[in-house]
């Protein structure tokens, strides 16, 4: 039993003449891209993406804050040369400041330099359609993205800050890649764009939004992927050093905290650590720069309690 | 593989996670352009297209291993790299369990000291290769397998467990790391270190198992019995130490979850009564025709609650997690008073506003509440009368009582007349009842003469049943 390319189908439902060639010709070489642009991904990350591109579907990725979604996104970006379009989603967030806006006070210009040549009917129907085009018209960046003629990566980043009814806003283009506007009709995408959709799983994603999506979730990585992030990420840091904060990071995380470290936040506390020129984490460095890394009291004394024992002084 | 991915569909949805009939065509499709010879990309690939929500990964990643452990050479041309070599030394590894254990192995098997020594060195060195194989010895010569024998996994786990005395190996492991660097920190991520591959080894233990019960058994049989229930649908009273960890971790997100919904819900709901003074002053602008109507907004509906729970032995694990949650979301009801009994009743509110730890808050219940005042078991007549005594005529029109407990009384008083008066006072009275429901009124459990003056009696003993009703509590 044949099924034909979801690319190829897709391609001839946009219209799309010449199909763009694949971007990444196996899991294994996207993990090489990636790590080219100073990414470290694991294997899941990789096959997700290699098939996101392959099936040209959108990719929902979903984790803990700070483990590195947004930052994926753009590596990806970078991986293929491309422009990378960011919608931060925010609540309240409307079609106006997600898809388009009409650009009313073009518009308005338009009517008034029109009326001076005397308006009848007929002028006026024309002058309707005219004031209706893609000219007077803002895209917002879901339409951008949709419209350019460049390759781009789109990032809907954490979708989970929107209404539930907003969401609905983004299905026409996960799923068709077309947006429809009342006034203009169908605009179609003029290549297919890879799209990240990113949540921190604040709440429940309805389930139209999952279905159209590739799932990934993106959770805390290994302490051997911890430390060659670290390796990668912050120049100067020694390899014993890196290895030693990523075991610690991994105890952390372990405990019971409020906010568990993240990746970034790790990576901070590494910069702070080589600026501090320390060459290996003793009790005393831990003590002074936990706040690094933990950002409630409570976490911080508790850590300190389980780290360091009870008779240690915090500061 | 069309047909086996449907059948791979048929046994996740049977674990109960959703899988539309889109994404089961996403997967024909992905798996069209994957390189099947790969377990892991399969893995990430199915995963990908199939499971939608984080929680379940790991439900999913069992299901697969179970699924796909026998089948992949059967169905795939190629031969699996990592599976072709697991699979070659199972068969004589089934056959050798079929003697007496402690037959020793057949040629080429370690003893008893090799196998402790290969795996000491394995997990000293982080060696996975090393780890798998001593993982696979130790299954072979511990865990006694019978074929055909309907035994669960974890008899044998525990078995091949208690044999390799892991104990004496992480503290030999500790012994070794123990002098090289000073410092607590060190000693404490050594510890952490060891205990992570030691946990590993377990890990690896428990595959082996899994995959030999799967030859023995088939995966049709096997399914059902290594089926792992889903985080929102694990029973709270029977869940094992590590599920519980698992629940409470579910719990926090739940949580938000649940407040950002209810506030939602709230928001959304906009009209409050006609605001006249507003109506009046908009419709001079059309001559003094009211035309377009003006609301107050509404008002915010925030309900007390008083959570009674029974903390005794039976239903703890249950109470505990309950006042969890009732806290957690606290801030959504303008006054949230927990009571605690056995026997004895106390109130905990305090408690819990100590601390925004709810564990912590646990904790010290356990140690602060006085809840005993007999025997130390339940006796629900007796912790009505004690609550009706000295909080029922806080009760207003707008409490909302939730009860929480198995209601088995140990042949004591029932007091139902108690309740009634309770429920007369309140808004609402509530019983959660963490069993299920075909137990009810078996042995000293007495919840249908309570049931008639609650509005409703739940059983509530899963995450997905205790969601559904605190959403519809607010």
């Amino acid at each position: 039993m044949s099924i034909t390319d979801p690319r190829v189908e897709l391609a001839q439902r946009l219209g799309i003449s010449e199909l763009p060639p694949v971007r990444f010709d196996s899991p294994k070489h996207v993990l090489t891209l990636l790590a080219e642009n100073e990414y470290l991904g694991d294997d899941a990350i990789a096959s997700v993406i290699y098939l996101a591109d392959r099936l040209a579907k959108p990719i929902l990725v979903e984790g803990p804050a700070g483990t590195g979604k947004t930052a994926l996104a753009r590596a990806v970006a970078d991986a293929v040369a491309a422009r990378l379009i960011r919608l931060q989603c925010y609540e309240g967030l409307d079609e106006s400041k997600a898809l388009y806006e009409w650009n009313y006070r073009k518009q308005l210009l338009r009517i008034q330099a029109g009326r001076s040549e005397g308006a009848d009917s007929e002028q006026w129907g024309a002058l309707e359609e005219d004031i209706f085009a893609e000219e007077f018209m803002l895209s917002r960046p879901l339409l951008e993205a949709i419209t350019a003629r460049d390759p781009v990566v789109l990032l809907i980043d954490e979708v989970d800050r929107v209404e539930l009814e907003t969401e609905a806003l983004m299905l026409e283009i996960l799923s068709e890649y077309q947006v429809s506007i009342p006034e203009l009709g169908t605009v179609r995408a003029r290549q297919i764009p890879m799209v990240f959709l990113t949540s921190n799983n604040t709440r429940e994603l309805s389930e139209a939004l999952k279905r159209r999506c590739l799932y990934l979730y993106v959770g805390y990585p290994s302490v051997e992927r911890e430390r060659d992030i670290i390796l990668a990420r912050v120049p100067g840091i020694t390899q014993t050093l890196a290895e030693q904060i990523a075991r610690v990071v991994r105890t952390l995380r372990s405990l019971d905290l409020k906010k568990a470290p993240s990746v970034s936040e790790t990576l901070d506390w590494a910069r702070t650590l080589v600026i501090l020129g320390r060459e290996e984490i003793g009790d005393e460095t831990a003590a002074a720069t936990l706040h690094i890394l933990l950002k409630y009291q409570t976490d911080i004394e508790r850590a300190t309690k389980e780290l360091l024992g009870p008779t240690k002084p915090i500061a | 593989m069309l047909n086996l991915l449907g059948e791979f569909i048929g046994e996740l949805r049977a674990i109960g996670i959703p899988v539309s009939l889109s994404e089961h065509v996403d997967a024909a499709r992905a798996v069209d352009v994957i390189d099947l010879a790969d377990r892991e990309t399969l893995r990430a690939t199915l995963a990908a297209t199939l499971v939608k929500d984080g929680d379940h990964l790991g439900a999913y990643s069992i299901a697969f291993d179970v699924f796909f452990a026998q089948r992949d050479s059967a169905s795939f041309s190629v031969p699996l790299g990592e599976d072709g070599s697991g699979e070659n030394p199972l068969a004589p590894g089934v056959g050798d369990a079929q003697g007496p254990r402690g037959g020793g192995g057949a040629s080429g098997q370690l003893s008893a000291q090799e196998l402790a020594e290969l795996l000491y060195r394995a997990l000293r060195d982080g060696d996975l290769e090393a780890l798998r194989r001593g993982a696979r010895d130790a299954v072979t010569r511990y865990s006694g397998m019978e074929p055909g024998r309907p035994v669960g996994g974890t008899y044998y786990l525990y078995r091949t467990l208690r044999s390799l005395e892991l104990d004496a190996v992480e503290k030999r492991l500790l012994a070794d790391g123990a002098g090289t660097a000073p410092g607590v920190l060190s000693q404490r991520l050594e510890r952490d270190d060891v205990a992570q591959r030691i946990d590993r080894l377990k890990a690896e233990i428990e595959r082996e198992i899994r995959e030999r019960l799967v030859e023995d058994r088939g995966a049709d049989v096997l399914a059902k019995s290594l089926r792992r229930p889903l985080p929102e649908d694990l029973d709270v009273m029977h869940a094992n130490r590590e599920e519980m960890a698992q629940l409470e971790r579910a719990l926090r997100p739940l949580s938000r979850k649940l407040a950002v919904r209810l506030a939602r819900r709230r928001r959304r709901r906009k009209r409050g009564p006609v605001d006249l003074r507003h109506t009046v002053r908009r419709s001079l602008s059309t001559g003094g025709v009211p035309l377009d109507l003006r609301f107050k907004p509404p008002r915010p509906a925030k309900p007390e609650i008083f959570v009674i729970a029974d903390v005794s032995g039976s239903v703890a694990s249950f109470a505990r997690f309950t006042l969890h949650l009732v806290h957690a979301i606290s801030s959504q009801f303008s006054k949230v008073r927990s009571f605690v009994f056995v026997d004895g009743l106390d109130e905990v509110t305090r408690l819990f506003e100590g601390s925004d730890d709810p564990a912590d808050a646990v904790a010290r219940i356990n140690a602060e509440a006085d809840v005993i005042a007999f025997d130390g078991h339940s006796d629900y007549g007796r912790a009505l009368a004690v609550f009706h005594d000295r909080y029922a005529q806080e009760l207003t029109k707008r409490s909302t009582v939730l009860i929480l407990g198995d209601a088995r009384n140990n042949y004591h008083g029932a007091r139902a007349e108690i309740l009634a008066d309770i429920r007369y006072r309140a808004k609402a009275l509530y019983w959660l009842n963490p069993e299920p429901q075909s137990y009810w009124n078996s042995g000293d459990s007495i919840i249908d003469q309570y049931g008639p003056y609650c509005d409703r009696v739940i059983e509530c003993r899963t995450l997905r049943q205790l969601e559904g009703f605190v959403g519809e509590l607010s």
